[in-house]
C-alpha cells in the first residue's frame, strides 16, 4: 500500500514526488513502532502506579496503627514517661499551636508587605527581582538550617530554648510562600480595578488596603495556609529552637516546650510499645491538621479563581 | 490598616471622599506605607545573607582551628577534639544522586501519565491531589514509617542480593536495620513529589498545536513525547530534578531517623551511614563545648553552601523556562512570582486544544 505525494512548492523548483508507505500510519500492535508506544504507555503507567504505592501505605499505616489510640485521654494527657502506660500528647498539641502561630504571625507580617512590594510597589526593578530570586531561594533552604539560624541569633542571645525562637525559625521557612503567594494574588487582580481607584483619587497605599487586598484574599489566604500546613510538620528546625518538654506550658514564651513533631521522632526511637504507639497517634494527629491546614488552602483558591473568572 | 476588613469596596468608599487629589496627610501615609513594605521585602532579601553570615560567624572558631582539612578528615571525635565530615559529605551525596536518580524515573513518568491523557480527566485530577497530600506528609511522618514499614518489607530483598551478590561492593554488608538503602529509598519518595509536580507543568506546557502536528504526521503517542514533547519540555524537567536534589540536600529528619548515623564511608547500600543534615539533627543536643558548636556550625556552613549552589543552578535553568507558574507547582513548592505571559498561553492553547478536539 503506497501513494505518491506531491510536496507543495513554497519557495524554489518542486520537490521529486516522495514515496510514503501508508502501512506505517496503520496504528496495529504487529507494526514493531506501534508495539513499541504500547509498551512504554504500559511501562509508564506501571511507573506512575507504582508511585502511588507509598502513599496509600503511608495513610493506611497511620490510619490502623495511629486511629488505635485515638481518643479523649491521648488528646488531653501528658506523655508517658518510659515503660509508663497510658499517657497522651496534649502538651504537643498546644505547644505546635503555639509555635505555628508565632511563626505564622511574624512571617506574615513581612510576607505579605513584601509581597505588596513586589506586585505593586516595585513590578519589575532590581530591587524586586533580587527580592523574588531571594524567597526564591529561601524555599530551597533545608529546614534545619532554619533551626542553626535561630539558634545562633534567639537561642545564643535569649540563653533558653524557647517558643520564640521556634517561631522565627518556622516563619523562616514559611516567609518565601506567604510572599510569592502574595504577589501572585495582588498582581491578578484586574487593571481596571486599580485604573478606577486612582481614577478616583486614590494613593497607591489606599488602593491596595480598600481595592488590591481585599478582592486578593482568598489568594492569599491560601499562602498562608499553606505556608502553616509546612510550619506545622517541620521537625528540625524545633530540634535546636523549642526541645521537648514533658509537662504543660507555664503560660510564658520562654521555656522549652513540647511539640508533635519533636514527640514523634523522640518516641519513634523508644523500645516501649506504648511509646511507639503514641508515636504513631501523634503522626495522625499531626497529619490531620497539617491536612486541614492544606485541603483549606486548596478549597480558599478554588475560590479564589472562581471569584477571579480566570481560567488556570 | 483596618480597611481590609471591609471585603467590599463599597462600604469603604463615602460621597464626596471619592474624585479629589489625596490630602496631606493621605500622601504621608502613602509615602510611610510604601518605605515600610520597601523595608520589609529588603528584610526578607536579606535574610539569605544574615542566615550565610552567621551562621558563618558561630563556624569560625572551628573554620580557623581545621581549615579546609575538615572536609577531608574522616573523624568526629568530640573527646579528642577532631572533626571532620568527609564520610558525611559522601553520605550526603550518595542519598541525594540515589533518591533523584529514582525519583526522576518515577516523578517524569508520572508527569507523562498525568498530561497525555492516558486515562480520564477525573482520574488525573484524583492522582494529582494524591500526589500533592504526598508532599503534604511531614517528612518526621516519613521517617516513621520508613522505621516500621520500609525497613522490614526491604529487608528480606536487600540480605538475598547480599548472599548472591556480595562481591558487588554495593552489596557487600547485610541490612541490619538502618543503612544507606531505606534511607535513600523514602527520600526519593519525598522528592518525587517536586518531580513530578514541576515536571508536569512543563509538559503541560508545551503548545498543543506541536503535539496534534506530530500525530498528524502520523507519528505514534511515544514517538510524540520522546521526539517532541519531552525535548520542548526538557529546560522544566531538569530544572525539576535540580530543585529535587536541593530538597534532598537539606533533608533532615527521615534521615535522621533512617540512615543509622554512623559516622563510616561504606561503598555498601546497605551499610549504615550518615549525612550532613542528620549529623546536626543528631550531634546538636549534645554539643558540649565551644569548639563542639563551632565544628558542627561549619558542618551547617557546608550544607548550606552545598543547598544554595544546587537552588541557584536549579532557579537558573528554571527561570528562562516557560513552566514557571502553574498550578501544581505553586501547591507543592509554594507560590510563584511568575504567572505572566507564558502561563496565560498555555491555558489559552489548552482550551483551543479541547475546542478542536470536540
Amino acid at each position: 500500500m503506497t501513494a505518491h505525494v506531491q510536496p507543495t512548492p513554497i519557495l524554489g523548483p518542486a520537490a521529486e514526488p516522495q514515496e510514503i508507505d501508508l502501512a506505517e500510519l496503520d496504528h496495529s500492535l504487529r507494526r514493531p513502532r506501534t508495539l513499541f508506544s504500547y509498551c512504554l504507555s504500559v511501562l509508564c503507567s506501571i511507573l506512575a502506579l507504582v508511585a502511588a504505592v507509598p502513599l496509600v501505605s503511608v495513610l493506611l499505616m497511620l490510619v490502623v496503627r495511629g486511629g488505635k489510640r485515638l481518643n479523649l485521654a491521648l488528646l488531653t494527657q501528658l506523655p508517658p514517661a518510659a515503660g509508663m502506660v497510658g499517657g497522651g500528647i496534649g502538651n504537643a498539641i498546644v505547644g505546635t499551636l503555639l509555635v505555628i502561630f508565632v511563626g505564622g504571625v511574624l512571617s506574615i507580617v513581612i510576607g505579605v508587605f513584601a509581597g505588596v512590594y513586589l506586585a505593586e510597589i516595585n513590578r519589575e526593578g532590581a530591587l524586586g527581582g533580587l527580592v523574588r530570586f531571594c524567597a526564591r531561594l529561601l524555599t530551597g533552604l533545608p529546614s534545619i538550617l532554619a533551626g542553626v539560624f535561630a539558634y545562633t541569633t534567639v537561642v545564643l542571645w535569649t540563653g533558653r530554648f524557647s517558643p520564640l525562637a521556634g517561631g522565627i525559625a518556622l516563619s523562616l521557612l514559611m516567609l518565601p510562600t506567604i510572599i510569592l503567594t502574595t504577589e501572585e494574588s495582588v498582581r491578578s487582580v484586574g487593571a481596571e480595578m486599580r485604573e478606577a481607584a486612582i481614577g478616583m483619587g486614590a494613593t497607591q497605599t489606599q488602593m491596595i488596603w480598600q481595592i488590591l487586598l481585599p478582592t486578593a484574599l482568598p489568594g492569599i489566604l491560601t499562602g498562608i495556609l499553606l505556608a502553616l500546613a509546612r510550619g506545622a510538620g517541620e521537625t528540625a528546625p524545633l530540634l535546636f529552637t523549642l526541645t521537648f518538654s514533658d509537662f504543660w506550658l507555664k503560660g510564658h514564651l520562654m521555656e522549652p516546650t513540647a511539640s508533635l513533631a519533636v514527640l514523634i521522632y523522640n518516641f519513634s526511637k523508644s523500645p516501649f510499645q506504648n511509646q511507639k504507639e503514641i508515636a504513631w497517634a501523634a503522626s495522625l494527629v499531626l497529619v490531620l491538621i497539617v491536612l486541614a491546614l492544606t485541603l483549606g488552602g486548596q478549597a480558599l483558591s478554588l475560590r479564589a479563581r472562581r471569584m477571579m473568572g480566570a481560567p488556570r | 490598616m483596618t480597611a481590609i476588613e471591609s471585603t467590599s469596596p463599597r462600604e469603604v468608599i463615602q460621597p464626596g471622599d471619592v474624585g479629589r487629589a489625596p490630602s496631606a496627610r493621605e500622601v504621608t501615609i502613602d509615602r510611610w506605607f510604601r518605605w515600610a513594605t520597601r523595608i520589609l521585602a529588603g528584610f526578607s532579601a536579606l535574610l539569605v545573607v544574615l542566615v550565610v553570615l552567621l551562621v558563618a560567624k558561630q563556624a569560625w572558631p572551628a573554620i580557623e582551628k581545621f581549615g579546609p582539612g575538615f572536609v577531608t578528615s574522616t573523624k568526629w571525635d568530640a573527646g579528642k577534639n577532631q572533626f571532620g565530615i568527609l564520610p558525611e559529605i559522601f553520605g550526603t551525596v550518595v542519598s541525594s544522586i540515589t533518591g533523584v536518580a529514582l525519583a526522576a524515573v518515577f516523578g517524569v513518568a508520572v508527569a507523562v501519565f498525568l498530561t497525555e491523557e492516558f486515562i480520564p480527566r477525573w482520574l488525573e485530577n484524583v492522582l494529582k491531589n494524591v500526589i500533592t497530600l504526598l508532599a503534604a506528609i511531614p517528612s518526621v511522618v516519613y521517617g516513621l514509617w520508613g522505621i516500621f514499614v520500609v525497613i522490614p518489607a526491604i529487608r528480606p530483598a536487600c540480605n538475598w542480593l547480599h548472599e548472591r551478590l556480595g562481591w558487588i561492593p554495593a552489596f557487600s554488608t547485610p541490612l541490619v536495620s538502618v543503612g544507606m538503602a531505606p534511607a535513600a529509598l523514602v527520600l526519593a519518595i519525598m522528592i518525587l513529589p517536586t518531580v513530578a509536580a514541576i515536571s508536569r507543568d512543563a509538559i503541560a506546557a508545551v503548545d498543543p498545536l506541536v503535539r496534534q502536528a506530530a500525530i498528524g504526521m502520523g507519528a505514534t503517542p511515544w514517538e510524540t513525547i520522546l521526539g517532541v514533547t519531552l525535548p520542548m519540555s526538557k529546560r522544566g524537567i531538569y530544572g525539576s530534578i535540580v530543585l529535587g536534589l536541593g530538597r534532598a540536600l537539606g533533608e533532615t529528619m527521615a534521615l535522621a531517623m533512617l540512615v543509622g548515623n554512623v559516622n563510616i564511608m561504606s561503598p555498601s547500600f546497605f551499610s549504615p551511614a550518615d549525612t550532613l543534615a542528620a549529623l546536626l539533627a543528631n550531634k546538636f543536643p549534645e554539643a558540649a563545648s565551644h569548639l563542639d558548636l563551632g565544628a558542627l556550625m561549619y558542618a551547617a556552613l557546608v550544607l548550606l553552601l552545598l543547598t544554595l549552589v544546587v537552588n541557584i543552578v536549579g532557579e537558573l535553568i528554571m527561570r528562562k523556562d516557560i513552566a514557571g507558574g502553574s498550578g501544581m507547582r505553586k501547591d507543592i513548592a509554594g507560590g510563584s512570582g511568575r504567572d505572566r505571559g507564558p502561563k496565560r498561553l498555555g491555558t489559552l492553547s489548552r482550551r483551543h486544544d479541547e475546542e478542536v478536539l470536540e
